[in-house]
């Protein structure tokens, strides 16, 4: 289709234009289907945040998301991703910086006002820190909350359950207890299992070669 | 003495919520007075987190969707379309064109359900009981719908990636019809209670005024930012499933106050009327969602015969399929306004990472600047006229 390929012309030109102009500050860029992924140096962020919305030939003027995913196999475990969006170009554009649990991250409050939720969403789900942020306290968790839940290694059922105690009057926090054992099924085909998820050689196969 | 003389040129704060009526869910404002009105709103959200997102890393792509209903839950089928759009890019399948004009004609019949429930119940906010009651009348004609198709009122996991749950019952797009006849008739009446209303006026015009600046920087979308005047839909701007074939107007306001948000979403349900029974008159033949088999499950008939049926049937209800390694992030435009899904895929059955970009998340946050200066009474008007939704806004 027409509206594809013209996203996609613009989308190159724009990776052009975004490596050209700052070529110490973007670490890798590529175009993934109807978005251009740069990576960016930790410090740069801002810069380059700026750099989108003001220059006249981008004009990513929205500030869409910034989100927080968690590799904790990389050396720097965090990935803090934001999503802008130009309405005059009609184009959208990812950023990724690398963060680990002790690096902060330059707050992008100062250069567009929406950042500052986003931002204190992040902390509270994965610990990173933003730096001169205007109030980085947690948001989505409860008072008092302690760990940051969507990091991989925070159990889905968590540490503490709440209820109300008659005797105390109060709502009273306690380490939660299962009634039955947490229970996660891998349901990965021995077959396709192997080959997708750790390429584990199952008992028994240890003899078997590629041709059988 | 002494104290005291410092003690009262300390502001006044109120603590609005955790459950008021007028909030639409469970949100504590922290308003700090100075006097009638407000200097500073620090909004407490979080009440009703439920972890959305976590919980979708542990489950199957196709049992991921029911979370989506739970999120804003008066306008479930757009986020699940949002969802269904970003595992489809992943998996780089295409939905039959019959499967993309039911889920258009049921996102537009959701966002009437969507905009009738805020505006019957912020009129209710204001002071005004009866447009509630009509509206609420409407809604549950069309939850009747969502029933015919899904077997549920309101969580109805109908939207799928690969297309829709089941074909529509024979008769059910008549009786869509027959409503979409009526239904201009109720827009009407609405607006004659309510447009020219001095009262409503009164509490709506100049108030929480968004200049497009503003409505910018602070990322609002959807009928609020096309309240403040600027002409952006997604629909039209980047059209998914069959939007670009499809004619309808994008209406916008002129002050960006709470009245303009009211008068948008009362003209877009007439432009939702449009495109539904655009969606009728065109809506095409065959099947409603993928053929492939390592996708979509055969139908329950083929099953009892075919040991290959019974095999793929089996595979997709406990592994489930995969997902090719990638990352996307799909958007659509919810009721709300931008409802966007980033998926990130590692090639296993389960989503590695599934972020959830909530409109109402942003409004709520612009809660700060627009009641600034404003008095303690228009907290409702204000909260009612960007309609939030805390399911979404908490995750």
């Amino acid at each position: 289709m027409d509206t594809q390929s013209d996203t996609a012309s613009a989308l190159a030109d724009l990776k052009e234009a975004v490596g050209l102009s700052l070529p110490d500050d973007v670490i890798d860029a590529e175009v993934a289907g109807e978005i251009l992924s740069v990576s960016v140096q930790r410090p740069s962020i801002l810069k380059v945040l700026k750099f989108l919305r003001d220059d006249s030939n981008s004009q990513f003027t929205q500030l869409v998301d910034i989100c927080g995913v968690d590799y904790p196999e990389r050396e720097e475990r965090f990935e803090v991703v934001y999503h802008l969006l130009s309405m005059t170009q009609n184009l959208r554009v990812r950023l990724k910086v690398s963060a680990g649990e002790e690096t902060p991250v330059p707050s992008a409050a100062e250069v567009f006002a929406c950042a500052d939720w986003f931002e204190r969403e992040v902390w509270d789900m994965y610990g990173v820190f933003f730096s001169n942020h205007p109030d980085l306290r947690r948001i989505l968790t409860d008072y008092g909350f302690d760990g940051h839940p969507q990091r991989k290694d925070f159990p889905l059922t968590g540490y503490v359950e709440v209820r109300y105690d008659e005797s105390q009057k109060r709502v009273i926090y306690e380490p939660v207890k299962l009634t039955q054992d947490f229970r996660t099924f891998d349901f990965m085909s021995p077959w396709e299992g192997a080959e997708h998820a750790h390429q584990q050689i199952l008992p028994g196969d240890e003899k078997a070669t590629q041709d059988g | 003495m002494a104290e005291l003389a410092e003690a009262e040129i300390e502001n006044y704060t109120v603590n609005f919520g955790p459950q008021h009526p007028a909030a639409h869910g469970v949100l504590r404002l922290v308003l700090e007075m100075g006097g009638e009105t407000i200097d500073r709103v620090d909004p407490h959200i979080g009440l009703l987190h439920r972890g959305t997102e976590k919980l979708i890393e542990h489950k199957t792509y196709l049992q991921a969707v029911p979370y989506f209903d739970r999120l804003d839950y008066v306008s479930p089928m757009n986020q699940e379309q949002a969802y269904a759009l970003a595992v489809e890019r992943l998996l780089g399948i295409e939905v039959p064109k019959r499967g993309q004009y039911i889920r258009m004609l049921f996102c537009e019949l959701t966002r009437i359900l969507n905009h009738i429930m805020n505006i019957g119940s912020y009129a209710m906010d204001v002071g005004a009981m009866t447009p509630f009651l009509w509206t609420f009348e409407e809604r549950e004609k069309l939850m009747t719908f969502y029933d015919d198709v899904s077997g549920a009122r309101m969580h109805a996991a109908y939207v799928r990636p690969g297309g829709v749950g089941r074909d529509m019952p024979a008769g059910l797009a008549e009786r869509i019809a027959e409503w979409a006849a009526h239904f201009p008739k109720i827009i009407d009446d609405v607006e004659g209670l309510l447009s020219n209303n001095r009262i409503f006026k009164q509490r709506t015009v100049d108030i929480g005024i968004v200049p497009k600046e503003e409505a910018l920087d602070w990322g609002f979308t959807g009928p609020n930012l096309r309240a403040s005047g600027l002409a952006w839909d997604l629909r039209k701007s980047q059209p998914y499933d069959g939007y670009d074939e499809i004619d309808f107007d994008i209406p916008i306001g002129k002050h960006g106050d709470c009245y303009d948000r009211y008068i948008v979403r009362i003209e877009e349900m007439r432009q939702s009327l449009r495109i539904i029974n655009q969606c009728l008159e065109k809506m095409p033949g065959g099947p409603v969602k993928v053929q492939d088999r390592k996708i979509n499950p055969p139908p329950r008939g083929d099953m009892k015969g075919s040991m290959e049926a019974l095999i793929h049937h089996f595979k997709l209800y406990t592994e489930g399929y995969h997902v090719p390694r990638g990352e996307t992030y799909a958007a659509v435009e919810a009721p709300k306004g931008e409802f966007g899904v980033y998926l990130i895929s590692d090639g296993s059955n389960k989503p590695y990472r599934c972020r959830i970009r909530a409109p109402g998340f942003v409004h709520m946050q612009g809660m700060d600047f627009m009641l600034r200066g404003h008095m303690l009474a228009d907290v409702p008007a204000v909260l009612g006229s960007i309609d939030i939704v805390f399911g979404e806004v908490d995750r």
